[in-house]
Order: structure tokens, then sequence, then C-alpha cells
């Protein structure tokens, strides 16, 4: 279908630029077609809408990598691959998030049996995850069209996120979280101002109860509900790095965590843009996506054979992952399923294994997403699912000091003494722990 | 027995711009029937072609995800609140 509805009342008017290429909101269902605007689900079968783009005309022509490249050192280096304004660096909601670094693990890597592995670090964004890709997207979305509030439900990392470009935008936030959420994430949530509310459930409850809400308040932004497909596409920016940083070529594989499934599967958007528009040359590649056993659904679909992912309530440490009903499943399964790569879950006990690996062998620190990431790596690699020869990139999206829980009871000091030399000497710690000792 | 239906915005120029709607059904199934009797069309938003909920359509009696409990089948207690909310994904 080509019609493009033209119902919504905030939306910008056909032909505007003020989201870039960007041509049209499209249902990944049935194909049914709208105008830019605040709105997610289809009027005709309730599908998720998608961002549809025309890359190919535009005031400078095709998207090419010197006008790529000519952009500023953050996830505006690709505006013109996104829908936002050409100026988008230069508006107030901006807080430079991206480019953070593609860090090579050869230590990791040598521990895992691997020839080359590398660690996409999105710590090292703005409030400590790759959520600020996300915001930075949408809260542009939300200024151009003109609204005041800007709302979530969240995980944890993405309310932080929200708090933080709300608060550099001068605009409102109301922040939705579970009651239960790691101290770390609530505070990195609350300083920032803005309305934060704890709700008595997990995180489809509150999920549940801010698509409500938003039935209530049309003229707030809620970003990953009624602003989710500009949200979505901020998480393309990972693809589009990763692609550059390993010098405009794609890798053979790639882990990526799983809780709505959307950053997966925009990975892979991102790439199959980027080859379409010959910025990289197509070169094959397998996603691969990494759950906890304790919310595994989409896992469990993978498993099953099934294209339908059945909802399951989440009980897992890495909380940021704990989404029982993700409604990008199934497109995550369509993608790993395409690209030959494959799926597989995590005990808690392996996440902190993985966030214990990635920080003694490579000083990265990782929250609890980038244990099950690195915990599936090794997984996959003893199913054989995955090559150890392939170039592999392992997704790290947030900051261990945001979940220090999980892993409080296992690390600490490795003596407690008195201040004197006699009781250091006594408690053997000058000694060199001998090889595979610590 | 008088079910309150909580109405998506997407779904509520089948309702004449109403948020909510009162309808009679002990059962989820009985409450689309009814809903539809009322407004003509909306079942066909909410069903598919198999008379089963929508893959993207999220339905709670009370707290309760229908998934979780009997689907079409759940019960419709007189006074319960029946939300219809289309999925997103969250995160």
């Amino acid at each position: 279908m080509t019609t493009v509805s033209t119902d919504p009342g905030l939306a910008i008017a056909p032909g505007s630029r003020s989201f870039g290429p960007a041509t049209a909101l499209v249902c990944r269902e049935c194909g049914q077609r709208y105008q830019l605007g605040a709105r997610y689900a289809c009027d005709q079968c309730f599908g998720p809408l998608e961002v549809g783009y025309d890359f190919s005309g535009g005031p400078s022509g095709a998207v090419t990598r010197q006008q790529i490249e000519a952009g500023p050192p953050s996830i505006w280096w690709y505006a013109s691959l996104l829908l936002v304004p050409a100026d988008a660096a230069d508006r107030p909601v901006d807080l430079s998030p991206g480019w953070t670094r593609l860090h090579r693990a050869d230590h990791l890597g040598a521990a895992l049996g691997m020839r080359r592995l590398w660690v996409k670090d999105d710590s090292g964004n703005p409030t400590h995850s790759f959520k600020d890709r996300v915001v930075a997207v949408a809260l542009t979305a939300a200024h151009t069209l003109g609204l005041q509030t800007v709302a979530c439900a969240s995980t944890g990392n993405l309310a932080g996120a929200v708090a933080a470009a709300a608060a550099r935008a001068g605009m409102r936030s109301v922040v939705l979280i579970p009651d239960d959420l790691e101290d770390g994430k609530t505070v990195n949530a609350a300083v920032y101002g803005g309305t934060l509310v704890a709700i008595e459930g997990n995180y489809d409850d509150v999920n549940r109860l801010c698509s409500e809400v938003a039935f209530e308040h049309e003229d707030w932004g809620f970003v990953n509900v009624t602003l989710r497909p500009f949200y979505a596409e901020g998480s393309k920016t990972v693809g589009y790095e990763v692609a550059e940083q390993l010098g405009w070529r794609l890798p053979e594989q790639i882990v990526s965590p799983i809780a709505s499934g959307s950053l997966l599967t925009k990975v892979d958007k991102a790439w199959r843009e980027l080859a379409a528009l010959g910025l990289v040359e197509g070169t094959p590649y397998r996603v691969f996506g990494a759950q906890a056993t304790g919310c595994s659904p989409v896992s469990q679909a993978f498993a099953a054979g099934h294209e339908i992912v059945k909802p399951v309530k989440p009980n897992t440490i890495a909380k940021s992952l704990a989404i029982g009903n993700p409604a990008d499943g199934p497109y995550a399964l369509d993608v790993v399923r395409r690209t030959g790569g494959a799926i597989a879950d995590v005990s808690d006990d392996e996440v902190v294994e993985g966030i214990r690996l990635l920080a003694e062998t490579e000083g990265i620190f990782a929250e609890t997403a980038g244990g099950v990431t690195v915990a599936v790596l090794r997984k996959l690699l003893a199913l054989g699912l995955a090559d150890p020869d392939a170039e592999t990139v392992v997704l790290n999206t947030g900051d261990g000091l945001k979940t220090l829980d999980a892993v409080s009871g296992v690390v600490g000091p490795s003596a407690t003494i008195r201040p004197t030399l006699d009781a250091f000497r006594a408690a053997g710690l000058g000694q060199t722990p001998e090889a595979g000792q610590q | 027995m008088s079910v309150t239906v909580r109405v998506p915005t997407i779904l509520r120029t089948y309702t004449g711009g109403a948020s909510e709607v009162s309808v009679e059904g002990g059962t989820l199934s009985e409450v689309v029937t009814a809903l539809e009797a009322a407004h003509p069309g909306i079942a066909a938003r909410v069903l598919d072609d198999d008379g089963k909920l929508r893959r993207f359509v999220n339905v709670y009696v009370g707290d309760e995800d229908v998934r979780f409990a009997s689907g079409l089948d759940t019960p419709t207690p007189a006074g319960s609140t029946v939300s219809v909310i289309p999925a997103v994904a969250g995160g």
C-alpha cells in the first residue's frame, strides 16, 4: 500500500526536512503508511510502525562517507541517516552521545579461544548506557513536534537517559520504573530532577501502565511508546559506528543483548542500509542474540523453532533485559535466522562470571547486560554455534557501576589487615601469584 | 454482567471518541462480540482472520494479561475492567 494516512494531530507536513530523509511511518506487519508524527501502532492491525526513508535525494544528494565524516563526533555524525533535521547537533536537547570506543579485546579473545574479538563499549555514553542514543533521537523528535513533557517506562538505563536529556533540554520528564530496580539505576535517574515514579510491579506492568497513561496525555512524548519509531532508530548508530570504526566494513559476527529485541534488529538494519548505500561492502555477517535464562522468551522461541514469542514472567539479576513480553522479539528471531546466527541464554551465575571475565581480561566493568553477552558468547562457542576464527563484536550496553549488587557478593578486598608492614607480610600479599592464580 | 472496556486511542474512531465503554459479557470472547455489536468494525481490529487476538494486541482483564490466563476464554467478572493496549516493545 502506498496511501499515507494524515490522521495524527502531532505530525509534520509532507516534504518538510524536519525529519531528514525519513518519508513516512510504515507498519511492519501490513505495510500501511502514515505521516510522520507521534504514533506507534497501526490503525489497521496494531502492528508496530517503523521509519521509512528515501536516501536517494535531498538537498545534497545521496549520502556519502565524506558527508558523514563532516559531522560532529557523536551520533549526529550520522544525522544524514536518521530522521532528524540537519542541525540536530545544535539543538538544546543534545548531550552528544555516541562515538563510544570499539575496544580490541585480545585478552578476552584469548580466554575464549577467539582470533579477533572487539567490545563495543557503550558504557562511555553520557549516562553510561546505549539508551542515550535512542533518547537523543526521540527528544529531537519531541522538540520538533513541540512537546514540552517527555516520559518513559524503563528497566533502569532509559530512566537516567531520559531524565538527563530532559534536564539538558529544559523539558519536564516523567519516568516510570519498577520499584525493585538496582539502587544505582534509581539514583542515576533521580539525580537529574524530574518526576520519577516507582511502580509496584515488574517492567511489563510498568510498560502497560505507561501505555495507558499515554492514552490520557497525548501532549506528552512517551519516548518508548508514542515516539517509539523515532527512539528505536537511534539504536542504528551502534551499527553505523561499529562499521566505520572497523574501517567501513562489517564484522563477521555480532552478539547483542535482547530485551525488547529492538537493538539487535536495528544494528542489522543499519548494516543493510550502509551496504545498500554503498558505504560498506555487503559482506555476510551473523547476528547472535543473548538473554538471561530468567527472562528468555526469545531464546526459548528460537530453540523451539517458533515464530511467535510466548511472554514470560521475568526473574533474573539482568534487570535491564527483564522484558517478559518483548514486542520486537519476532523481528529479532527473523534477523538471527536470516543471518545464520543463534540465540542463547545463560544463568545468573554465568552472567556474574561474564562480568568478571570481561573485567579481569579487558578492564571493562559491564553491567549485567554486558555479562549476559559475554557469557552467551562463551556458550555459543562451546556449543559450536559461533565461529572462533570469525571477527566478532560483542556489545556492552551499560556500566557495571549501576549494577554493583550483581557482583558485590563475589568480589571484594583480597584481605583486611591492620595498618602494619608485618600484617601485610603475614597475609602473603607481597608474593607474586603463580600463573593461573590470583 | 457489565464490564468496562478501556479503549486505546487508535480504536476510538469506533467508539465516538470514548475512552471507556461498558458492555455485557462473561468471557473476553463475549465482551468482544458485544463490543462489535455496539461499535461495528472494532472486532476486526482486535482479532485476526482466524478469530484470534492479533499478535500485537495486549489485552488485560484487571491486572492479568490474558495470555497468562485463558486468552479469549478468560472470564470477565461483573465490574471488571478490560484494557486493550497496542503492544510496544519497551526497553
